[in-house]
């Protein structure tokens, strides 16, 4: 009996699955066909996947063009563009440590800061808001990305800037100043500030993107936990357990965000470029390097030198987004299947 | 008693998490409001009729508004979404017909990829592209890297609006003996249109707000250019120069702007969460 229904329901559904797929069949009353498809049909396909074909081919051209120009500066430094410290326009010297390290050490402060408030912020939207409350609470988190940055940039100048100079960074100094981070004069435009814009600014998309995992995972975790005796908090955790690989994924979107973040950085940094590991000090990032000399560079060298840190900038965001995006899908795909 | 005790400092810790996590919520809304509240309060009093029609007045000299900027960032992204648009929609169209194939997966992955270069590098790519070989900078070069930004978003949004549909529709549709190019075009695609639509004026609003990738294509112009090889103004770029200059007038015409911008781009953004929210419902 079980068998039977089962072979029927093998029939009927394979016969579904058939008048769908095969368009052939629906389109059997036209008279042109190519390939066992419908004119149109035929048409419409190969002028959609070639526009798909253009998406795919210009993420390579991007990536062949800005190679190409960057050869000369590659061939002339090699290693050196990355391991050297001088950054000389006269003496077509160029060496791009100063601004790796300035974007690598004001984007991990940023992530240092952001991770913890994003997890938080995920939880109670996730795990503790009514409904009433977590719809407007997760737009608001959401407005914030949507923000254009040189506004960011903007408020980071005029309010955040003076703000730091005046009351945060003397207090820091005066307290904390022990801490290689917190030594020498409140510039105000500095790292602090940097990381600080950078915070908010990545705060949405780990928020998003951590609370979505969690909401993947399914009730049935939750109620378990409940039926073992475990409080709210207890099960949140066994939540966070499940939801780790994804909020790692979200962390470096995030991080993949503050690398390439160039107008409202560029405009609080400060733009030195030293190596210094005190906040307090200006710095440069790759992308505000680029923001700011990009049109006064007039030898081809110089030109070059900049394309191949942005070449830097593309393979460092393509391989954290790519890392990223593996582990967020494999997470979801993994519970979308347990519902 | 222990395990009484015990409980409870267990239900304590569960509060105290609980507290944390709205201040966390908290910390993070404070921020925005600050931003609206300053952007606001310094930009509210140099708007006036003459900010949105008068040209820029040379330094020192009061008043002057931005009307090449405004309509300087409207060509941009104009020339963005002729070029994006065709490129987003119709690509996503491919990956919601034949989201399995491996070449669907593999442009998929690198929309998403695309999305998340940073949008400098786009400019820098568009220099390449564009600049270097017109040997000056240019409305389409900025235009380009307008439309390179918009494509990884619109196509993101065609292919889950298109998703949203529900698959009865194009059963219904081969059924009655509709080809399937008919089907997408004129059962799907107005069914998704309400939420495409959207989708593009978030995009548009995205590249309106975007400044790095128009630093060094479009440059900036403090003159009345609707050249599309000319360098040309833009609202952005307008507002990143007016914040360096030391004059307290330009500054606050720097704020004025970056109200307009927040305005446009806050709009665009909840009236595209309240369509795709009645969507999921």
């Amino acid at each position: 009996m079980i068998s039977l229904i089962k072979n029927l329901k093998e029939k009927i559904t394979g016969q579904q699955v058939k008048t769908v797929n095969n368009a052939s069949l629906a389109a059997s009353y036209s008279g042109f066909r190519i390939a066992g498809k419908n004119l149109g049909d035929f048409i419409f396909e190969n002028i959609t996947r070639f526009f798909a074909f253009v998406i795919f081919s210009l993420v390579i051209l991007m990536a062949y063009e800005m190679y190409r120009q960057s050869i000369p500066s590659i061939q002339k430094f090699s290693w050196g563009f990355i391991t050297s410290t001088t950054w000389d326009p006269v003496h077509d010297k160029f060496g791009a440590l100063p601004f790796i390290f300035g974007t690598l050490f004001s984007s991990l402060i940023a992530l240092f800061i952001a991770l913890p408030l994003s997890v938080g912020i995920a939880i109670f939207l996730s795990e503790f808001a009514p409904r009433w409350l977590e719809q407007p609470v997760s737009l608001l988190v959401e407005l914030l990305a949507a923000i254009p940055s040189i506004v960011y940039g903007l408020f980071g100048m005029f309010i955040m800037a003076p703000w730091l100079r005046k009351t945060i960074e003397p207090f820091l100094g005066d307290h904390l100043g022990f801490i290689f981070l917190f030594k020498g004069p409140p510039y105000g435009l500095g790292m602090l500030a940097a990381a600080l814009i950078l915070t908010v600014m990545i705060l949405p998309i780990i928020t998003s993107i951590s609370r979505d995992v969690m909401k993947s995972i399914p009730d049935t975790q939750r109620e378990a936990a409940f039926a073992l005796g475990a409080t709210k908090w207890e099960a949140v955790k066994v939540v966070l357990t499940g939801a780790k690989s994804g909020i790692l994924g979200a962390t470096l979107l995030g991080l993949g965000r503050a690398v390439g973040e160039t107008m409202a950085v560029t405009m609080v940094i400060g733009n030195r470029p030293d190596i210094s590991f005190s906040l307090f000090e200006p710095g440069y990032t790759m992308a505000s390097v680029l923001a700011n000399e990009f049109t006064e560079a007039t030898s081809d060298l110089y030109i070059s030198s900049l394309v191949e840190i942005a070449l830097l900038l593309f393979i460092i965001t393509i391989i954290l987004n790519a890392i990223a995006r593996l582990v967020v899908w494999s997470v979801t795909k993994k519970y979308y299947k347990v519902m | 008693m222990p395990y009484n005790f015990h409980y409870k400092w267990r239900k304590i810790k569960s509060s105290i998490m609980m507290i944390l996590s709205i201040i966390c919520a908290l910390i993070a809304i404070i921020p925005l409001f600050l931003i609206l509240f300053y952007t606001i309060s310094q930009g509210f009093s140099s708007i006036n009729w003459a900010f949105f029609t008068q040209m820029p007045k040379p330094a020192g000299e009061p008043g002057g508004g931005m009307a090449n900027a405004l309509v300087g960032t409207g060509i941009l992204v104009a020339i963005g979404s002729l070029i994006g648009l065709p490129v987003g929609i119709l690509s996503g169209i491919y990956l919601s017909e034949n989201s399995s194939s491996i070449f669907a997966k593999m442009v998929r992955f690198l929309t998403e990829v695309l999305n998340g270069v940073p949008s400098i590098v786009i400019g820098v790519v568009a220099y390449v592209l564009v600049v270097l070989p017109m040997k000056r900078f240019s409305a389409i070069a900025g235009g380009v890297a307008l439309a390179i930004l918009m494509m990884p978003l619109i196509t993101r949004t065609t292919e889950e609006m298109i998703k949203l549909i529900p698959h009865s529709f194009r059963e219904a549709a081969l059924g009655l003996g509709i080809p399937r190019w008919k089907t997408t075009l004129f059962i799907i695609m107005p069914a998704a249109f309400k939420g495409i639509f959207t989708g593009i004026l978030l995009s548009i609003a995205r590249a309106a707000g975007e400044t790095a990738p128009l630093l060094f294509t479009a440059l900036g112009n403090r003159f009345w250019s609707t050249q599309l090889d000319q360098p040309i103004a833009s609202l952005t770029v307008f507002i990143y120069d007016y914040a360096k200059a030391p004059f307290d007038n330009w500054n606050r015409q720097a704020w004025a702007a970056a109200l307009v911008l927040i305005i446009l781009v806050t709009l665009i953004n909840i009236i595209f969460r309240l369509v795709t929210r009645k969507r999921y419902a």
